[in-house]
């Protein structure tokens, strides 16, 4: 961890706005990931896919820090994430992370849970927080649902909310865990539209999914983790079609 | 029989699987508001009046030609009585509203990410919750002076403010506990989400979890509340000069007629359930309503 003093002005495009080496994390005996290392650049869709229990969402959840780490090193943007002298609040504002159960505030109406963080952690100003949370949702086309309360609302269209909730705080990185593994068939489609939106808009992915050809369709780099380790990456033409582990082949084989 | 079945309850017999799960709801509901909980419906009522009318006309029947009749002696001590039970409202307020505070932070306490106030508060609930409720009022009675000396003023501490302390004390208990188990009760999901978008913790209890927890409180709370109503006449036996204390005043200045004592004292248990059924039907509505919803 000798990078943890690293001062973040010496990140530039250049370098990988997340870059994870020889993870290791354990919750008590079970060892969930077993050194994992992947870098992300500015702007890229990464896909991680693999059996469940493999550590996908564990890997995801120690990028903001909503796990601890035992060993090895994550930098956004040039700052080590799991150092004891971490800006919690920088970090958190960089990284958005929507979740598969959506978690919205169920008290407060959908546009109160977009504008709730930007008032009340960032303290930015009300009128300018209204205007941009009115574009987020037609960004993930929800115009006129902005007064209704997430129990009002379906599966899909509260998890468009809780991206643009995300959104809101304008981070630097999005991650997905899994966000439409809860949502019946048919509103799949709209989240997935919504992140593809994002995606092409140039904003930086990091998505858990079991969303195969979605994975094909928007990813730079796929991943497929498995106990813990990642098997195999590469960019998902290669990959789909030419994977070279036999795990790889049997679950993709499984999947598709 | 599935397997699946089988774990969902505990017992094997499918006639008794809507019992089950009758008794595991009841369960959560008392592991959360307390063992003891008001289940009063109007039909109790109608039984209470029946006894004070039964009892008066019972010792009506026994009274010598010339005595006064049980109802003109009642109607005669209405208002000493009524201004008795007065009272035990006003007792009951104030140690509701100390219970509550003081209960509320004790939860807060409870789960607190700090060992030590987590464990002392835990402690605290526990020892207040399940000590017997004379008990702390005897405590309160004697231990406390019977008034503050701040230097430049005194304040007085009569036996009815030292009462209710002795009665906020186990409300203290049981409102926290039920602080705790609504806050328990939001899914942690809603700690994950706003603890993602950099709220503090602070943050994240008092606009996140604490408004949702009200609505989830406010049955168990009131449950509360006509408990200790009720048990306000325990501080007849410290000698406070409230409706039960003024029942024997009663008593004894009719020259200790036996025959008035069970009207006397039935008709001040049918005060009681005027003042409580109300409540208790309120909760029982709230409770439905807010089972629904979340």
């Amino acid at each position: 961890m000798t990078q943890s003093n690293t001062p973040t002005t010496t990140w530039d495009d250049s370098q990988p706005i997340v870059s994870i080496k020889d993870l290791y994390k354990s919750f008590g005996d079970l060892e969930v990931l077993s050194g994992v290392s992947l870098d992300v650049m500015k702007g890229e869709v990464i896909c991680i896919i693999g059996p469940s229990g493999s550590g996908k969402s564990t890997l995801i959840r120690c990028i903001n820090a909503l796990n601890d780490i035992d060993k090895g090193s994550i930098l956004v943007e040039g700052q080590e994430v799991h150092s004891p002298d971490l800006d919690m609040l920088a970090l958190r504002k960089k990284v958005g992370m929507v979740f598969q159960q959506y978690n919205l505030f169920p008290h407060k109406t959908a546009l109160e849970n977009v504008m709730m963080a930007p008032l009340q952690v960032l303290k930015e100003d009300k009128e300018e927080v209204q205007a941009r949370a009115f574009d987020l949702f037609k960004k993930v086309r929800l115009e006129g649902r902005e007064d209704h309360y997430p129990g009002e609302l379906s599966g899909g269209q509260q998890q468009r909310v809780a991206i643009a909730r995300s959104l809101a705080m304008k981070p630097g990185v999005m991650l997905f865990d899994e966000v439409t593994a809860a949502l019946d068939p048919e509103t799949v489609k709209e989240v997935l539209v919504t992140i593809k939106d994002l995606a092409e808009d140039g904003m930086t992915c990091i998505l858990v999914t079991h969303e195969m050809a979605f994975a094909k369709e928007v990813a730079d780099h796929i991943y497929f983790t498995d106990r813990g380790v990642i098997v195999e990456h590469g960019a998902p033409d290669v990959f789909f079609e030419n994977a070279q582990d036999e795990r790889t082949r049997e679950f993709l084989g499984q999947i598709l | 029989m599935t397997q699946q079945d089988t774990k969902m309850s505990k017992t094997d017999l499918p006639v008794l699987l809507p019992i089950a799960e009758r008794m595991a709801k009841r369960a959560a509901y008392e592991r959360e508001v307390g063992i003891f909980s008001l289940r009063l419906k109007a039909q109790h009522g109608v039984w209470l009046a029946m006894l004070v009318l039964l009892s008066a006309t019972v010792a009506q029947a026994q009274t010598t030609p010339g005595q006064e009749t049980i109802f003109t002696v009642l109607w005669r001590w209405k208002a000493f009585l009524l201004e008795g039970f007065l009272f035990n409202i006003l007792i009951s307020f104030m140690a509701m509203a100390i219970g509550t505070v003081a209960g509320t932070l004790l939860g807060l306490m409870q789960i607190s990410l700090m060992p030590t106030v987590k464990a002392s508060s835990w402690a605290v609930t526990q020892f207040f919750r399940n000590a017997p409720w004379l008990t702390l009022l005897f405590f309160c009675m004697f231990m406390l002076p019977f008034e503050f000396d701040l230097g430049f003023v005194q304040i007085p501490f009569p036996d009815w403010i030292k009462a209710v302390i002795g009665l906020s004390l186990p409300v203290m208990a049981n409102i926290s506990e039920v602080v705790r188990g609504a806050i328990k009760s939001i899914p942690f999901g809603q700690w994950e989400a706003s603890e993602a978008l950099a709220f503090s913790r602070r943050q994240q209890l008092w606009q996140i979890i604490l408004p949702q927890c009200i609505k989830r409180m406010i049955p168990p709370w009131m449950n509360w509340y006509a408990i200790l109503t009720m048990a306000t006449v325990l501080a007849s036996i410290v000698g406070v000069n409230e409706v039960m204390t003024r029942a024997g005043q009663v008593s004894a200045a009719e020259g200790g007629r036996t025959d008035l004592l069970l009207p006397l004292y039935s008709s001040i248990m049918l005060l009681f359930f005027i003042y409580c059924y109300p409540i208790a039907r309120l909760t029982i509505r709230l409770e439905r309503k807010f089972a629904v919803k979340l």
